[in-house]
């Protein structure tokens, strides 16, 4: 692969062609903070954390750096005032689904909850994690999304998982390891995460309160 | 019918088919579109038929039942040609005057024509201001055409645009003309339709698609629909020319399931062009090949958006992608995929037709030729509208439309669908093109043209198109799916009184965000009716929020009904018509609302006689003490 020549924050750095800005900059040793990311699988772009400045003057503009392909001479901000608000944006917006975002998220942008939003706490941040492992990597497709809009959900399809879970994942329920609300570990924040420090495991095991993984798969006959 | 060879057995039959055709001939344009048939169209033309024939008069006149001609207030429509009569509103029982004073006498028959606001009652269809300031390049021919007959269309110099193309000009030759028209896309983005074509036509890859993109979604807006119901062979045609520029062999039509007639005429249209030889192996004689595909949608307003649309034909869930890398280089299965609007393909033949001098001649600097936009709400004049690009708003609503309906003030009018913004009445001088509306925080999207009076409150107004886009998002994306949710909840509660000053920053943070963070266009563009009414009707909002009161009293929970003492003349009728008795008085007195009961149904206000106009609304300060 050939390198190609960026600047990220001001500093030059050499990235690979074809590499997303996320994966330039987490090669390079720079933060950018993810919910959605996972380097096993294709980038989604759905939690929207990632978002950076490229460009310059008039023609600056916002991207999905899990998503956004570098080139050539592309120059990204990554923790600009207008970035970096509308993570807080982001995080405020989430808290009313999943209260326990890990504090060092949540003290880097200074994000709170606001008592003027209505809560929906079901811990399912709906980003897609589980849903794209147990196609992508497993190939069971037992996880899907159901409703659009604001009903959309995570739900488990009990004819696939009393087909798949048994063969797919024998051993324990993979996915699982993949919920950022349920075991979230400093994997998905790259390999730096903005402290040095690991991130807390944050919530029990649970994709939905209504939808508890455990209990369908008991239902189906599964555990 | 037999297969079509050559562009010279095209011409041969487009002679003989005007060479049958008299224009002296009677000829009644009855509308057979959605619209009008919701009006019982079918019944009167049934009538018509049997009658015609009773009278032996079916070989002396033509019965056209076409589609839409635009104006689906007055349904149902016919205009008895060459005269250009126009009647509105017809009934079953209409047609025995039709026939005899009409079409035997020559007579008008005065009660069927359209009357104006100030009472002028006018015959011709081009005299009327309805029709009168209207270019209708695109619309126009859907009066004189069936839909389901193909004759029509070729009678109307049909498919000779694509033999032109086909025939005597090069691929890159027809993609420098809609270049050089400057045709931009009518579906909402307003993207250059040429620079389009040519990004999928030089985009690396030997399979590439054309696409239709007929999943009209705005509530109120219906010009696709009227096209492809009235018209669907001037959509097919632009696409087999696109095709040809472009390189394709193959095209889709996404249309909703929805459109039943539509996909009826498409489907139809579609076989008469394969018996024809218009598609498939070797059109014409010319080597080119092309097929389509017809795509029902399931009625997702997201996947009127291109990547959403283009997994939809995938067979997957209609949920965008990310557009780094647009649909023109990577769309349908990974392939150049060109996508433009309904509209958009009908604009092509006329262009290749009149050229492209012609085409921009129409317009202003930034967008050329015309649109179709469908004015409705509080306008006296409701339907489908084409003005040349530049038109004035306040031209369009007040010649075309008519004004606002009962003498009521004009207060906004919203453009551009859910994701468009609200226009000011100080701003009715904007010019309507592409440029001029996004600069003012609306946008041309496909169309819609929502009209609103000083009854109507502008944070209910939000509060309805937010609705609307919380159960349309795909909710894939934060910003889109949690900014709308927490955005209408707020409004929510300001509608209800219990918004607070602080409410007002949350709402312009969130749509900041939202706007500029969401994965697709629909969360992009969702904050717009958010951030054009708080611009331009902060005043508004603020009376919510400090003052409780919603100056249009609309919001129930900031509005008390009242009877005016000094007004009321006790006649009774909003006692007796209260479906919870909270109104007591004895007659001839005035007569009193408990508010404890009142479910404020609105039923009294509306009752109430004119004359009287005794009950009232009163909402903030207005509340009086007593009451």
């Amino acid at each position: 692969m050939s390198q190609i020549n960026v600047t990220i924050n001001g500093e030059h750095i050499q990235a690979e062609a074809g590499m997303t800005i996320l994966e330039a900059a987490r090669a390079a040793g720079i933060f950018i903070p993810t919910l959605c990311h996972h380097e096993q699988l294709e980038s989604y772009g759905s939690c929207r954390l990632c978002v950076v400045e490229i460009g310059a003057g008039e023609r600056k503009k916002v991207v999905a750096s899990c998503l956004y392909h570098i080139s050539e001479g592309l120059v990204v901000e990554t923790e600009t005032e207008k970035i970096n608000g509308f993570r807080r944006t982001i995080l405020n917006l989430l808290l009313h689904r999943w209260d326990n975002i890990p504090a060092i998220l949540l003290e880097k942008y200074g994000a709170k909850s606001n008592e003027r939003f209505i809560d929906n706490m079901t811990y399912c941040i709906l980003c897609g994690l589980c849903v794209r492992f147990c196609h992508e990597v497993k190939g069971a497709n037992v996880l899907g999304f159901i409703g659009r809009g604001t009903i959309r959900q995570v739900v488990i399809f009990p004819n696939q998982s009393a087909k798949y879970c048994a063969s797919s994942c024998p051993d324990e329920m993979e996915c699982l390891h993949y919920c950022p609300t349920g075991v979230i570990s400093s994997q998905y924040y790259g390999s730096r995460p903005a402290d040095g420090q690991a991130l807390p495991h944050a919530h029990p095991v649970c994709i939905n309160e209504d939808l508890n993984i455990l209990e369908v798969l008991e239902r189906v006959g599964h555990v | 019918m037999t297969k079509l060879t050559s562009i010279s057995a095209l011409e041969a039959l487009r002679e003989d088919i005007l060479s049958r055709r008299d224009p002296k001939k009677t000829k009644l344009s009855v509308c057979s579109g959605t619209g009008c048939r919701a009006y019982d169209s079918e019944k009167v033309i049934d009538s018509l038929k049997a009658k015609l024939l009773d009278q032996g008069l079916n070989d002396k006149i033509d019965l056209v039942t076409t589609g839409c001609h635009g104006f689906c207030e007055l349904g149902p429509v016919m205009v008895v040609y060459p005269e250009g009569i126009s009647y509105f509103k017809i009934k079953p029982d209409d047609i025995d005057d039709i026939i005899n004073e009409t079409l035997n006498q020559g007579k008008v028959v005065d009660r069927l024509l359209y009357v104006d606001p100030e009472g002028n009652v006018i015959t011709k269809e081009h005299d009327i201001p309805f029709y009168k300031y209207q270019n209708r390049v695109v619309f126009g021919s859907n009066q004189s055409i069936d839909p389901e007959n193909i004759d029509d269309y070729l009678a109307l110099d049909g498919y000779k645009a694509l033999a032109t193309c086909i025939g005597s000009l090069s691929p890159e030759e027809v993609l420098e003309i809609v270049k050089k028209a400057k045709l931009r896309g009518r579906g909402g983005g307003g993207f250059p339709a040429g620079q389009k074509w040519e990004a999928t036509r030089n985009a690396p890859g030997e399979v590439k698609y054309v696409i239709v993109n007929a999943d009209e979604g705005d509530p109120g807006a219906y010009m696709d629909r009227s096209i492809l119901e009235g018209n669907p062979h001037s959509v097919l045609e632009g696409l087999l020319i696109g095709a040809y520029a472009i390189g394709c062999q193959k095209g889709f039509i996404y249309i909703r399931q929805e459109y039943p007639l539509a996909v009826e005429h498409l489907d139809q249209a579609i076989s008469q062009m394969r018996e024809l030889g218009l598609l498939g192996e070797n059109i014409l004689g010319t080597g080119f090949n092309f097929d389509i595909i017809v795509h029902r949608g399931a009625g997702a307003f997201v996947s009127g958006e291109s990547s959403a649309l283009m997994s939809s034909i995938e067979g997957k869930v209609g949920e965008p992608r990310p557009k780094y890398i647009r649909t023109s280089i990577s769309g349908v299965h990974g392939c150049p995929s060109d996508l433009n609007n309904v509209e958009t393909w009908a604009n092509v033949p006329i262009i290749i037709n009149k050229g492209a001098d012609w085409f921009t001649s129409i317009g202003t600097e930034g967008s050329k030729g015309t649109k179709i936009f469908s004015l409705v709400g509080k306008v006296n004049n409701t339907g489908l509208v084409e003005v040349p690009m530049g038109m004035k708003l306040h031209d369009i609503i007040f010649k075309i439309g008519g004004g606002i309906r009962d003498g009521k003030k004009f207060k906004a009018v919203q453009t551009g669908g859910p994701s468009g913004g609200v226009i000011p009445e100080d701003m009715l001088d904007l010019p309507v093109d592409f440029d001029a509306l996004d600069k003012v925080g609306s946008m041309m999207g496909s169309g819609g043209m929502i009209v609103m009076d000083e009854d109507t409150c502008m944070v209910d107004v939000a509060k309805y198109f937010l609705e609307f886009l919380a159960e349309e998002s795909c909710g894939k994306c934060v910003p889109c799916r949690e900014g709308i949710t927490q955005m209408l909840h707020i409004l929510q509660m300001i509608c209800a009184g219990e918004g607070q000053p602080e409410d007002l920053v949350l709402l312009e943070e969130v749509a900041a965000m939202t706007k500029e963070c969401s994965l697709c266009a629909l969360g992009q563009s969702a904050p717009n009716p958010v951030l054009s009414s708080l611009k331009y009707f902060r005043a508004e909002y603020e009376a919510h929020v400090n003052e409780q009161c919603c100056p249009a009293h609309v919001c129930k929970e900031l509005i008390t009904y009242h009877i005016d003492p000094a007004k009321c003349k006790g006649c009774g009728k909003c006692l007796r018509n209260c479906a919870v008795g909270a109104i007591s008085g004895t007659k001839k007195e005035p007569h009193v609302i408990d508010l404890e009961k009142c479910t404020k149904c609105d039923t009294c206000f509306l009752v109430c006689p004119p004359k009287f106009s005794a009950v009232t609304k009163l909402s903030g300060s207005e509340v009086l003490p007593e009451s």
